[in-house]
């Protein structure tokens, strides 16, 4: 099976987050913790379901990533995108315009 | 434009309390997001890709200088210094916090704004002609009309849980430029053989994944009975539109499965039953709201002016923008002039809170402090004097808010997209900038013509792609984004749905495709007056489909 | 289950009877609109008070003869996305002029209650009595109505056309307008 992570965003301000190897949360996507077999899967669901509960996330998913040499690779745009933090679009010239990534 | 009285005001304020006390409920665990959702979204809050977006009405895109500064200080206080107007003619920040919101919400009511039912499945922000009260073809003012939809469907008890969306569009001109027959009810003023005034009513239109051009179910309606009208056909809807399936929760799929006749006939029946009733529309009541939208205090002028004339054969750049930004007005030596928000390379409908300052500076001193959000996701001055315009256009110019591309092929509609939205397939802005770079040639622009393309990210449709002459669909691949490109679309009075041109392309491929498209279309029409729509369903699909996928530049994709 | 009605909690003296079961000797007992239908004589036969319960699908006007007879409807809400029962509910008072108690079952959350409330449900069943004063403090939050249901909250066009008359017959105004708008 591929490799997975958790993901959600936060409750009180929506930023993006990530299942930590501690079970705790980051905004680093190259921080989340890696899933790599069903159990491993369902016990970190069930450690988010827990801070969904305490009112900490909201509706947190897995999420396929690639396994590489140099770490953890989202592996869809979307995730890609996401893992990013930002659109791929950015400012240029106090409007958001400009560059194209990828 | 319509003012608050101190009802609306104590409405808007008892609203901004009632969502602070829910957004408290949900930060101490009361409320579960399951039951949070749908209360957020009544007030127009999402949770999106990124973070939370906040969707702002603006009642049938008309908008003052006053409001848009204070757009442009939530953008700079609680966001990241910039918003996006959408094709509801709403406003849309991306990056609030959940815990901020309630304090957006009173900033807003400070100046006669919120954002209810921008969202949810309750009858949305009513859209409206953005021309409304300054075109020449217009019959009567649709903004009084859409004002009196918008109160009577606010907090409606009976409509809030709806079984999916409804939207309302209304235009009072001859020339729709309102997409009327592409809304779950679109209105149209009509005039009957007596010479009154009226609505025809078009229901169960729409985009998304089963796109529908609505059919008139009434073709007149005496105005007096617009809200009993409206109240009977939303009552059959709430009580037999599906719930079962999503997809198929749209009044359009009700309409379709009933037969229009049917529809129209229960309709009827139950707006028989309350046709005189409470709903009925006293002249006081309307006469009190069209004193909102008198005209402003117009001075005499000639319709010519000289001023006007001399800058138009002195400098070919602002000619230009004239030709394309500007279009008639009802008053002699006015003109509405449309300030385009898809500057090359930009992203549709993104202003920075420093443009929306500008542009209400402008508006302020050169159109009676008042401005129109349109449905292309432009902004519009509605009363500028022609003797202003040389002077308007450098302003703009100066801060490169004057791209002369009204109409054309880089005005490009485009949705949020995999950039920000939650529900996307594939990004569309990115498409639109590629576009914009492709087609940066005003002569080339100005040789193509008349030429709508719209980009929606995903089959929900936000960004109109079928009722674009072209469309393009960000659709998924195995986790990629692809686009499906579709022919011939319109939602002008001659309204279409567009057809599917073939196999999806990479997102390196579409630009050459819109390329090909274009070239065939130049090369086949008749003259420069045969508009693309006009070549395009004179010679079909085929010509366009044997340059697309035959050319070596664009290669065959694998099939869907 | 505890019942909210007219301002405060209360028992529930409806038994809610199931298709296949025997209705209880002298209590009032609700059953479904499926049974009603087919035991209608012997029911009606009965002298203790007698009501019925609509699933969100079935529409009210099939009680149209019956409303005299019934002390109860309930509607039900099955979940609360699930907007029919207010239809139902302005059809019942408004439309049909049925005068008994109109309750609401199901996923009825403290925000969907004052919705209620204006399309004339007079009673609502809720899970959490611990919560009730959430739902009566939910009835309060707007002064202001833009358009006429089945209460009798006056519309903000009564209130406008008040105003313009006032001091002399501000409430007088108000109240005629709001007799006109009961009126379906
Ligand atoms: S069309 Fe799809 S991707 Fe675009 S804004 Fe709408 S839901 Fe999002």
């Amino acid at each position: 099976m591929t490799v997975q992570v958790v993901t959600a965003n936060r409750l009180r301000d929506g930023v993006i987050v990530w299942l930590t190897a501690d079970l705790g949360w980051s905004e680093e996507f190259t921080e989340s913790r890696p899933l790599r077999d069903e159990a491993e899967a369902k016990a970190a669901l069930e450690a988010a379901g827990v801070a969904v509960k305490a009112r900490l996330v909201v509706g947190p998913y897995l999420a396929e990533v690639d396994e590489t040499p140099e770490g953890l690779k989202p592996n869809s745009a979307r995730e890609r995108i996401r893992a990013s933090r930002l659109p791929t679009i950015t400012p240029d010239q106090g409007s958001w315009t400009g560059r194209i990534e990828g | 434009m319509y003012r608050y009285d101190e009802f609306d005001a104590t409405f808007v304020a008892e609203r901004v309390k009632q969502f602070r006390g829910q957004v408290e409920r949900r930060l101490a665990g009361e409320l579960g997001e399951d039951e949070f959702r749908p209360l957020r979204l009544q007030n127009g809050l999402y949770l999106q890709l990124h973070a939370y977006m906040l969707r702002i009405a603006v009642p049938y895109g008309v908008l003052s200088s006053k409001q848009l500064r204070k757009l442009a200080f939530i953008a700079r206080r609680y966001d990241k210094g910039f918003g996006h107007f959408t094709t509801r003619q709403n406003i849309q920040f991306n990056w609030p916090e959940l815990v901020d919101v309630p304090d957006i919400l009173d900033h807003l009511a400070s100046v006669e704004m919120h954002a209810i039912q921008t969202s949810g499945n309750c009858i949305r922000n009513v859209t409206a002609d953005h021309f409304a009260g300054v075109a020449p073809d217009e019959i009567e003012d649709p903004r009084v009309w859409a004002e009196i939809i918008r109160q009577w469907s606010t907090l409606h008890p009976e409509f809030a849980f709806l079984p999916r969306k409804f939207k309302i569009a209304v235009t009072g001109a001859s020339h729709d430029r309102a997409a009327v027959k592409f809304h779950d009810i679109g209105l149209k003023m009509v005039k009957n053989e007596a010479g009154e005034i009226g609505f025809e009513v078009i229901v169960g239109g729409g985009m998304g994944r089963t796109p529908a051009i609505g059919p008139t179910i009434r073709g007149f309606l005496p105005k007096q009975h617009l809200l009993s009208y409206l109240e009977a056909v939303l009552r059959v809807y709430n009580l037999l539109g599906r719930r079962d399936n999503l997809y198929k929760a749209r009044i359009k799929i009700l309409v379709a499965a009933t037969g229009t006749q049917e529809f129209a006939r229960l309709v009827e029946e139950e707006w028989a039953r309350i046709k005189d009733g409470a709903l009925t529309l006293p002249a006081e009541e309307v006469a009190r709201i069209e004193r909102y939208f008198q005209p402003p205090a117009y001075e005499k002028l000639p319709a010519i002016s000289t001023e006007l004339e001399t800058a138009k054969r002195g400098d070919a750049t602002f000619a230009r923008w004239l030709k394309a930004n500007t279009h008639a007005h009802k008053v002699d030596g006015y003109s509405i002039v449309t300030i385009s928000l898809k500057p090359e390379g930009g992203a549709p409908g993104d202003a920075s809170a420093d443009q929306m300052d500008l542009i209400a500076d402008l508006a302020d001193e050169y159109s009676f402090k008042e401005l129109r959000v349109t449905h292309h996701q432009n902004l519009v001055l509605p009363n500028v004097r022609k003797q202003d315009l040389y002077a308007l256009w450098q302003r703009l110019a100066a801060v490169r808010l004057a791209n002369p591309n009204v109409g054309f092929l880089t005005d490009i509609i485009a949705c949020p997209g995999l950039d920000y939205c939650n529900l996307a397939n594939a990004r569309s802005i990115p498409i639109a900038q590629r576009l914009s770079r492709r087609f940066n040639d005003f002569q080339r622009l100005e040789e193509i013509g008349e030429l709508r393309l719209n980009i929606s990210g995903c089959i929900n449709a936000c960004g109109h792609h079928h009722a674009g002459n072209i469309g393009i669909l960000g659709v998924d691949k195995q986790g990629e984004e692809f686009y499906q490109i579709t022919l011939g679309g319109s939602s002008k009075d001659d309204s279409s749905i567009g057809k599917i041109i073939g196999p999806a392309f990479a997102i390196d491929q579409v630009a050459d495709a819109v390329e090909n498209i274009v070239n065939v279309y130049l090369e086949k029409r008749t003259g420069q007056d045969e508009r693309f729509l006009e070549t395009f369903r004179r010679v079909g699909i085929d010509p366009f489909k044997e340059k697309v996928y035959g050319n070596s530049q664009a290669r065959r994709p694998a099939a869907e | 289950m505890a019942i909210l009605k007219h301002g405060a909690l209360q028992p529930n003296d409806w038994l809610t009877v199931a298709d296949d079961a025997a209705l209880p000797e002298g209590k009032p007992a609700v059953v479904s609109l499926d049974r009603w239908l087919k035991e209608r004589d012997t029911l009606i036969g009965r002298n203790t008070p007698i009501g019925v319960k609509l699933k969100s699908d079935q529409s009210p006007v099939a009680l149209k003869e019956d409303l005299e007879r019934l002390a109860l409807i309930v509607l039900e809400f099955p979940k609360f996305t699930d907007g029919r029962g207010y239809s139902h509910a302005r059809t019942l008072r408004q439309r049909l002029g049925y005068k008994g108690e109109l309750r609401a079952s199901g996923q009825v959350l403290r925000d969907q209650y004052l919705f209620m409330d204006r399309c004339g449900i007079d009673s609502i069943e809720i899970a959490d009595e611990a919560k009730v004063d959430g739902y009566l403090e939910s009835l309060g939050e707007f002064s202001i109505w833009y358009q006429p249901a089945a209460d009798r909250r006056p519309t903000v066009r009564a209130l406008r056309a008040a105003k313009r008359t006032e001091p002399s017959g501000g409430s007088a105004v108000v109240r005629e307008s709001v007799a006109a708008s009961w009126a379906y």
